[in-house]
């Protein structure tokens, strides 16, 4: 079947971006500065609160009539609007994990004199990824499934190559479904098995109290 | 006495509504022993946490090696220390915590080794053989690489001290450093401070419910109680010798 190779182009560039957007709105939800605080906590509200497929509406139709803004592409469109959704979610991962690494951990390292910096670098965020693994993996996995949405804004993924040959062979419907979950879940699998294995990481290695 | 190498200057401290510290006026000399007792909540740990900037003075200061702790000198007049002046000061103190703190992410050798290589930027290999050094002398040579959960509670409070050690502080803190411990692994770790302990040059402010251990190691107990330091003097003075009816009930607690 074709429209693998975007429905896996798709989450491969939404995951990164969405990690990427996790540990910057994170970190800014835990600055020094209220200004940032304030502006990352909106992103993530609004984000959070608002449904993906709306957004990926936005991005792919309102943007570009409002505002004349064009996000490049019609996949970068999908990938940026899937990206900053599960950002927005990832984040609080981001943030709760990093303050609930174990208070006397920050205490010892300062104790060792170590700068505000260091402290993240080597001891706190060492510790708390560690415990975003398993979460990490479980959006990674909705990621997945999300991905489907993009169908939608016209991308050949799976779902849209199946819905084009079900419309042409219609008496074939139930067995072009049951293969597209068939092959939502073969694509799920790994990442499955990721997440037992970063369960497995995460249970070592963190200062419990 | 000579030139102390730390002194407090009419500390107090609040915790929200509930003041901990009263006016605490202390001097400590270099390579002094000094055992911290009393009973719990007369903020004997609050005063070594302050040493360590863990906790920051409501007023008074604290003077490190003749220069300011929490305070900075600027165009003569004294404001509040920024990081960069805490952190240049903090170097030469370390300290132990009642429960151990290990990086548990790091094997026992690098608990040691992370902070002499970053924070002093010691070569590696150096540092290496400072720590390897170290741990041998806590009795743990033999454990380089194991993790801190694989150990027990006296050999990490060991480690703990090997860690602190290597940064060769010209203070050390020991808040508690036996209270989390099973009663038989005390012995091993009370031994080791002891070693510390006679090697002399450095500076030791113990806070402990150790009596015997405190007797035997201390040039000067100081008793606190309700914020205050009510009695100080050499153990014999304070652990024997006191008329203070809080301290000798305190004391009797400890006697059996």
């Amino acid at each position: 079947m074709q429209g693998i190779n975007i429905t896996v182009t798709v989450l491969i560039a939404s995951a990164v971006l969405s990690y990427l957007i996790a540990f910057i709105a994170g970190f800014g939800r835990l600055s020094n500065n209220i200004f940032i605080r304030k502006f990352t906590g909106f992103y993530v509200e609004v984000f959070r609160g608002t449904s993906l497929i709306v957004q990926l509406f936005w991005f792919y139709y309102a943007l570009p009539g409002l505002f004349d803004i064009h996000l490049a592409t019609d996949f970068w469109a999908a990938v940026i609007a899937i990206a900053m959704n599960y950002g927005a979610y990832m984040s609080e991962i981001v943030r709760g994990s990093i303050l609930s690494v174990a208070k006397g951990q920050r205490e010892a390292a300062t104790a060792l004199n170590m700068s505000r910096f260091q402290r993240m670098r080597l001891v706190i965020l060492p510790q708390a990824v560690r415990m975003m693994l398993p979460e990490f993996g479980n959006y990674l996995i909705q990621m997945l499934k999300a991905t489907s949405l993009v169908s939608l804004v016209g991308l050949t993924d799976i779902l849209y190559h199946g819905d084009v040959f079900r419309s042409t062979h219609l008496s074939l419907a139930p067995t072009v479904y049951i293969l597209i979950l068939i092959f939502y879940f073969i694509l799920a699998l790994p990442l499955i098995w990721l997440t037992r294995w970063a369960e497995k990481q995460s249970s070592k290695g963190v200062a419990s109290e | 006495m000579a030139k102390p190498i730390a002194v407090y200057n009419d500390v107090h401290k609040s915790f929200g509504e509930v003041e901990v510290l009263k006016g605490i006026d202390l001097e400590i000399a270099p390579a002094e022993k000094v055992a911290l007792i009393g009973p719990s909540g007369s903020g004997k740990t609050t005063i070594i946490r302050m040493l360590m900037t863990l906790e920051q003075p409501t007023s008074g200061t604290i003077v490190v090696d003749g220069q300011y702790l929490w305070h900075m000198e600027k165009n003569g007049e004294l404001v509040p220390a920024n990081e960069k002046h805490l952190r240049q000061v903090r170097g030469d103190i370390g300290m132990v915590f009642q429960h151990f703190n290990l990086f548990p992410h790091m094997s026992i050798l690098e608990n040691c080794m992370v902070a002499p290589i970053n924070v002093k930027g010691v070569p590696k290999k150096e540092a290496r053989q400072r720590s390897v050094e170290m741990l041998e002398k806590v009795g743990l040579g033999d454990k380089l690489d194991d993790y801190p959960s694989q150990l027990s509670g006296g050999q990490k409070q060991r480690v703990a001290m090997a860690r602190a050690l290597v940064m060769r502080p010209k203070i050390m803190l020991f808040d508690e450093v036996t209270s989390a411990l099973d009663p038989e692994l005390v012995g091993e770790v009370l031994e080791v401070i002891r070693d510390i302990a006679r090697e002399g040059e450095m500076a030791m402010v113990l806070v402990t419910h150790e009596m015997d251990f405190a007797r035997d190691i201390a040039d000067r107990v100081v008793f606190l109680d309700e914020g205050r330091i009510a009695e100080q003097g050499t153990p014999e003075q304070v652990l024997e010798n006191s008329e203070s009816e809080r301290l000798n009930s305190f004391l009797s607690r400890f006697r059996s």
